[in-house]
């Protein structure tokens, strides 16, 4: 990469932490960064917008529907706190809800933190702030197969995902309820189908067909005899760790070389 | 409304939190850290088990019951063809769309 003169003064002026970042600054990672958040851009803005105009419904300002866009970043917590407001229940409800809901990005976290150890304590707090779903679910299929994510994609993923959500919540909560017909024209299934395209791309070795099957079949009971929230948590912290196990009794040397990613 | 522009405020900013900390800690915790083989094994198998747990409801359960039938379930018809272009093109733009013109057609003939 040819760096332009003043990146090199910054570069040299800077120790190592933030090197990885300024190393990254060129026009591939920038497109590589909003091409690998196109389909979840596509999916985010339509979904934002239906809670734009949920939140409305329930009579929180344009400014309000933003603000939490921008500072929660979770869909599944933000149309449920939406749906307590209007039932008017407490603050200190609502945050609980939304802290149950979110305890499976704990395992999210950790599961992608081996790969960012080369992000300095800033980067590395921008993207939990901004770790979803359906971002972990991108990331996860790239970092395991590089070293050393470039930062500027990984970050640049990150903020097209997340103006996409934020600029939806605005659409829907400015023009109301006139474009809600989401579900005739199929946009409903965008981010279903980017999960079924990410679990596909990473179905590599029959353990991880075996852990997938698991942990559908253990989703759906849980779902269908507890109820709540619970059911993602513990499908997978069923499933991965019957994924262990299979590595356990079926593991030659050979195979933990090839193991991870 | 009962809510004040205060009490939304504060709530928001709860939310924020209870959201932050669980994306937060482990990555600032972890990251720096050589974590033993057997862990790193398991957590290689997070993302996968994660997708499809969120995806086992969706395409099985619609409204929180048990059903292939066509017109409460078309998301797993949809999927069927979704999951052939997955397969097939590995190409994630690709197989979006061919998700959403799928469900898109299949809500036109239930309509």
């Amino acid at each position: 990469m040819e760096d332009l003169y003043y990146l090199k003064a910054l570069k040299a002026m800077l120790k190592d932490e933030g090197m990885t970042f300024f190393s990254s600054l060129n026009w591939k990672n920038l497109a590589g960064g909003l091409k690998i958040s196109l389909p979840v851009c596509l999916g985010y803005f339509p979904i934002g917008f239906a809670y734009g105009v949920m939140a409305t419904g329930v009579d929180l300002s344009p400014g309000q529907t933003a603000l939490m866009s921008i500072l929660v970043f979770a869909g599944s917590s933000q149309f449920i706190a939406v749906s307590m407001i209007g039932e008017q229940l407490p603050v200190l409800t609502i945050a609980l809800t939304t802290f149950l809901v979110n305890l499976r990005h704990l395992l999210m976290s950790a599961a992608i933190s081996p790969f960012l150890g080369h992000l300095n304590r800033l980067q590395q707090a921008l993207f939990a702030h901004q770790l979803t779903d359906e971002t972990f679910a991108l990331h996860s299929l790239h970092f395991s197969k590089e070293k050393d994510p470039p930062v500027l994609r990984i970050i640049t993923t990150n903020m097209a995902a997340h103006l996409s959500w934020v600029a939806g919540s605005l659409a829907g909560a400015w023009t109301g309820s006139l474009l809600t017909d989401l579900e005739a024209l199929g946009l409903d299934f965008t981010l279903g189908a980017m999960f079924i395209f990410l679990l596909v791309i990473q179905l590599t070795t029959l353990r991880y067909i075996c852990v997938a099957f698991l942990s559908v079949a253990a989703s759906v009971l849980l779902f269908k005899f507890l109820g709540g929230h619970w059911y993602i948590v513990i499908s997978t912290l069923f499933a991965a760790t019957a994924g262990l196990f299979l590595d356990k009794i079926t593991d030659t040397p050979k195979l933990k070389f090839k193991g991870k990613g | 409304m009962t809510y004040t522009n205060e009490a939304v405020i504060i709530l928001i900013l709860a939310m924020a939190a209870a959201t932050y900390l669980p994306r937060l800690l482990p990555l600032l915790l972890l990251s720096r850290r050589r974590l033993p083989l057997s862990v790193e094994r398991w957590l290689s198998y997070v993302p996968v088990a994660v997708l499809a747990a969120l995806l086992g409801p969706i395409l099985l359960l619609p409204e929180g019951s048990f059903t292939l039938e066509l017109s409460p379930n078309p998301y797993f018809w949809a999927a069927l063809p979704t999951f052939a272009a997955a397969v097939y093109t590995r190409n994630m733009f690709i197989t979006v769309i061919a998700g959403v013109v799928c469900m898109a057609l299949l809500r036109l003939i239930l309509s």
